[in-house]
């Protein structure tokens, strides 16, 4: 019951701009949401902190522009935050900021211990190779240099998303946008990651396939009890996945609660305009 | 043994938008012994769900304590417990039922009832007996076991929330007008079910329009009246 955090997430920032005295602060009259009306500095993530349990589904929550992407990436090393750190449990990495490490070590912790879902397939599958391609690719990565075993761990996950194997050979570029998500799952576990980052993973899918990832995602974690971070902007997907939720605007953390509680008893202004346009 | 303590307790929902704020229950005072029916009746409105839904922490406690005496966890007040203590309760101790039925699409009844069991480190064996149990036993129609419950009737989405609840033999169940909308039949069934679980130990809170029907099963019964909550009977319930 009272372990320690896997990932622990504190004082994230990251802004485009170089900023000025009249946004440092958050309540300032020159911010128009995260813009900076006097120097155009986009404050994209102001102060997001939050802890991410052993098998726990966090949900992130927010409107679109809110900075859930460009966390997610900050946290995945695509690009760089302008300050905050980041804190993994596993003992290698104890007490270091890894958002300070060489990109030596960032490169271990992302084939090691990360998984990246993007929101868009593109950024997370090369297009033009084979499925299965796709997935050996992150498993070489990895250290893995056994060409069967490969075959058979890369076929096992595409069995597992529901990807049918005559089409492995196929490039994603051909699949219909549930499929390459699906695909992109199967990759992003091919490595076991005991972390595994997921965002808006059924946005734009119709209802059926939205249904049948949930439903991957929810099973991914009962068995392999992977820790997620489950970012999107639909709060019937965080309803049915998380127990715990944040509520992002404007790049900061407003709310954070049970997730049943954050959708019938919201505390915010904004939750609560949010929670009540859905009903 | 008091396993459930409310001292002071208070709510009110402040709607931002409308800049109001709704007094919804304030200073409740009232204990429950481990293994008793508490039955809570009194009009719509009356501030019945708040109680219950802050106890599950659906609704943020803002005023008082809720003392709850955990097998695991010792005694914690559930108005100032963490979000993961919350959980932990929730998977493992404390069970909610109400006549609605929210669960992930595209998974079966039976999947549902198993994987209660299984978030609660149950084996798979263990997990597929016991949900095929308590599917029996709330007289769900085997036909049904592996279809998607969003095209049950309402009896039968009740009856499989009552069984995901009950096969985690919670210590403390909070069942919120869990025969809304029943026929008689199933309501029956609701009502051996609960004698079932209090034989066991069980804990139960229940709010009940038609409280008649729990008839010599309650210990005590609550009337929210004024928003207060004040004993109406004591012992055996009887009709009229
Ligand atoms: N490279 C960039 N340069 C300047 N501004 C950027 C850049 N990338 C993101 N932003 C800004 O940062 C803010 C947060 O964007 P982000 O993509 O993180 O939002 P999001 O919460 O993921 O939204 P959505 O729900 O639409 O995906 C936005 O105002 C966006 O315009
Ligand atoms: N989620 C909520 N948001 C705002 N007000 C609420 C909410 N839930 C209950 N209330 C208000 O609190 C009061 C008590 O409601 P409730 O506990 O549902 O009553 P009962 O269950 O006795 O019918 C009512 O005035 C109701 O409108
Ligand atoms: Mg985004
Ligand atoms: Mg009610
Ligand atoms: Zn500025």
């Amino acid at each position: 019951m009272y372990e320690k955090p896997i990932l622990q997430v504190k004082h994230l920032q990251k802004q485009f701009g170089e900023g000025c005295p009249h946004c440092f602060d958050k309540e300032s009259v020159y911010l128009e949401k995260n813009y900076c009306t006097v120097c155009g500095t986009v404050h994209a993530v102001r102060d997001v902190s939050f802890d991410l349990y052993p098998g726990e589904v966090l949900g992130i929550v927010g409107e679109s522009g809110s900075g859930k992407s460009t966390m997610l990436q900050g946290l995945y090393f695509d690009s760089s935050m302008t300050s905050g750190a980041v804190y993994i449990n596993q003992s290698e990495l104890t007490g270091q900021n890894v958002l300070s490490l060489s990109s030596q070590q960032k490169r271990y912790i992302r084939n090691y211990i990360y998984g990246m879902v993007y929101q868009n397939p593109v950024d997370g599958l090369k297009m033009k190779f084979s499925s299965i391609g796709n997935i050996a690719e992150k498993m070489i990565a990895a250290g893995n240099r056994n060409v069967s075993n490969i075959e058979k761990r890369s076929k096992e996950l595409l069995e597992n998303v529901h990807i049918p194997l005559r089409r492995m050979k196929e490039e994603p570029q051909y699949f219909s946008g549930g499929m390459q998500q699906r695909v992109q799952i199967a990759k992003a576990l091919s490595n076991n990651p005991p972390i595994l980052f997921l965002d808006e993973v059924t946005t734009g899918l119709d209802l059926s396939v939205q249904a049948s990832v949930l439903d991957l995602i929810k099973q991914i974690q009962r068995e392999l009890h992977i820790s997620m971070v489950v970012v999107s902007h639909d709060l019937a997907v965080i309803r049915m996945l998380a127990d715990r939720s944040i509520v992002m605007l404007n790049g900061e953390v407003i709310e954070n609660g049970l997730t049943d509680q954050i959708l019938e008893d919201p505390q915010h202004e904004y939750t609560q305009q949010l929670v009540y346009s859905l009903l | 043994m008091t396993i459930v303590e409310l001292n002071g307790f208070g709510k009110a929902f402040t709607i931002h938008h409308l800049n109001k704020t709704i007094p919804a229950v304030n200073n409740i005072q009232f204990s429950m012994d481990a293994g008793e029916f508490i039955g809570i009746i009194g009009k719509s409105g009356s501030g019945k769900s708040t109680i219950l839904k802050s106890i599950y922490r659906t609704y943020l406690p803002d005023a008082g304590e809720i003392i709850y005496q955990s097998k695991q966890l010792g005694r914690i007040d559930l108005a100032q417990a963490t979000e993961r203590e919350m959980i932990f309760l929730r998977k493992n101790e404390i069970g909610y039922v109400s006549q609605f039925l929210n669960v992930m699409p595209r998974t079966t009844c039976r999947e549902l009832v198993q994987n209660a069991l299984l978030e609660m480190g149950e084996t798979r064996e263990t997990a597929r007996t016991e949900a095929e149990n308590a599917l029996t036993h709330f007289e769900m129609d085997p036909a049904l076991w592996d279809s998607y419950p969003n095209t049950f009737s309402g009896g039968e989405k009740l009856r499989l929330n009552i069984a995901m609840a009950t096969v985690k033999k919670p210590r403390l169940l909070l069942l919120d007008e869990p025969t809304a909308s029943l026929d008689q039949h199933s309501k029956i069934k609701v009502r051996e079910m609960i004698e079932k679980l209090k034989q066991q130990g069980t804990t139960l809170v229940g709010i009940f329009h038609d409280i008649e029907f729990m008839e010599g099963l309650c210990d005590k019964v609550f009337d929210m009246k004024t928003n207060q909550m004040s004993l109406a009977f004591e012992g055996v319930l009887h009709e009229g």
